[in-house]
């Protein structure tokens, strides 16, 4: 069917960008490739466990960024796992994004912020809104 | 290999996400593996059929290793997850290495953080590779050496008490290098090659002194496996 074909081109098409602009790196084919005749349908499989696993984090970790103040180990741990299964499916965006997070979690640690209203709160809050319209936005 | 048929190598894969344990339980059947996958480091252990309370190493002379339910259950290898909350990869692998039982079970460490002190550590604590996360195919396609070593001595056993100074190395396999794969930190990769060369001879020695003491229990390979494919005891 001509319309399959078009459909076909379509994705072919749509996967591609994602590799161009980076939200998706080389574990995605190794997931590609594990998914066969025996296993038809690994990849979505897989994604899907990864997009429920994800709205819980992400679920978690706006509660834990609404605390006031923020407990970084939490968010660390948070970001930790999120990053990871991130990795093992190819999202490399939002495994960037939670490298650039944990940062900003141990800075905060390291300066002591925990109780703290000044400047590094005005520091920090920008960055927050940002992490978690980015994890949105490269997630959703 | 000896074996008419190729042996088929149960892997015991603990990791506590759930995104990850459906890759390496993907990775490891498409290689041709049994899998039993659990989310914790505990689980494991009951797997394994001790949960090790205490450390009672040689008065261990336990003929069947396993709870009755896991009767003739034979783990090849442990692949294990090196973060996970409560019981961390690391405290399993010693736990692993201070049984009687499981000490001779080779165990591979995975971890998302290439951190040379972690990767020192694991090792010096038995650990045969240390692979880093996300896990693909070609490091999987590495623990096989591990396996047939100690189904090759385990056979050598019960061929013959006699218990020569062999090791991996010598039956002709040779060490795998731990390629970490990492874009960055390529220096990484000498080093822990050296560790983990280095290393080869001081865990062979202790499995010999081991295997003086022991005699393995339960695993013998006529015996009646019980399959677990791929249940996965949450």
């Amino acid at each position: 069917m001509e319309r399959n074909n078009q459909l076909q081109r379509q994705v072919a098409l749509m996967r591609q960008s994602l590799f161009d602009q980076g939200y998706l790196d080389e574990q995605f084919v190794q997931l590609e490739e594990l998914q066969d005749d025996t296993n038809p349908n690994f990849v979505e499989e897989v994604v899907t466990l990864y997009y429920r696993d994800s709205a819980r984090l992400i679920a978690s970790i706006e509660q834990a960024l609404d605390k006031s103040p923020l407990d970084f180990n939490k968010l660390d741990s948070y970001m930790h796992q999120f990053k990871g299964s991130s990795s093992s499916i190819g999202g490399r965006k939002v495994k960037t994004e939670c490298s650039q997070f944990r940062e900003y979690c141990r800075t905060g640690n390291g300066e002591g912020w925990q109780d703290k209203q000044g400047p590094e709160v005005q520091l920090l809050a920008p960055h927050r809104k940002k992490k978690r319209d980015s994890a949105h936005n490269s997630f959703c | 290999m000896g074996a008419a048929a190729e042996p088929r190598f149960h892997v015991l894969a603990v990791d506590d996400s759930l995104v990850d344990r459906k890759l390496i339980e993907r990775l490891l059947k498409i290689s041709s593996y049994q899998v039993t996958t659990v989310d914790s480091g505990s689980k494991a252990l009951e797997f394994l059929g001790s949960l090790v309370n205490d450390d009672r190493s040689s008065s261990d002379a336990l003929p069947s290793v396993s709870p009755s339910d896991h009767q003739g259950v034979d783990v090849n290898l442990i692949i294990t997850d090196y973060c996970m909350p409560g019981m961390t990869g690391y405290d399993l692998l010693k736990k692993v290495k201070e049984s009687s039982s499981l000490r001779d079970i080779p165990v591979v460490i995975m971890s998302s953080e290439n951190v040379p002190s972690r990767i020192t550590r694991c090792l010096e604590e038995g650990a045969e590779e240390f692979i880093l996360k996300p896990v693909r195919l070609s490091d999987v396609n590495k623990l096989r050496p591990h396996m047939m070593r100690t189904k090759k001595l385990k056979d050598q056993e019960q061929e013959s008490q006699e218990e020569p100074e062999r090791h991996g190395d010598e039956i002709g396999l040779p060490p795998p290098p731990c390629q970490h794969e990492l874009e960055t930190q390529q220096s990484q990769d000498p080093q822990t090659q050296q560790i983990q060369q280095s290393q080869q001879p001081k865990s062979g020695n202790n499995s010999n002194k081991r295997k003086a003491i022991d005699v393995e229990e339960g695993l013998s390979p006529d015996r009646t496996r019980t399959r677990y494919n791929g249940v996965a005891t949450f």
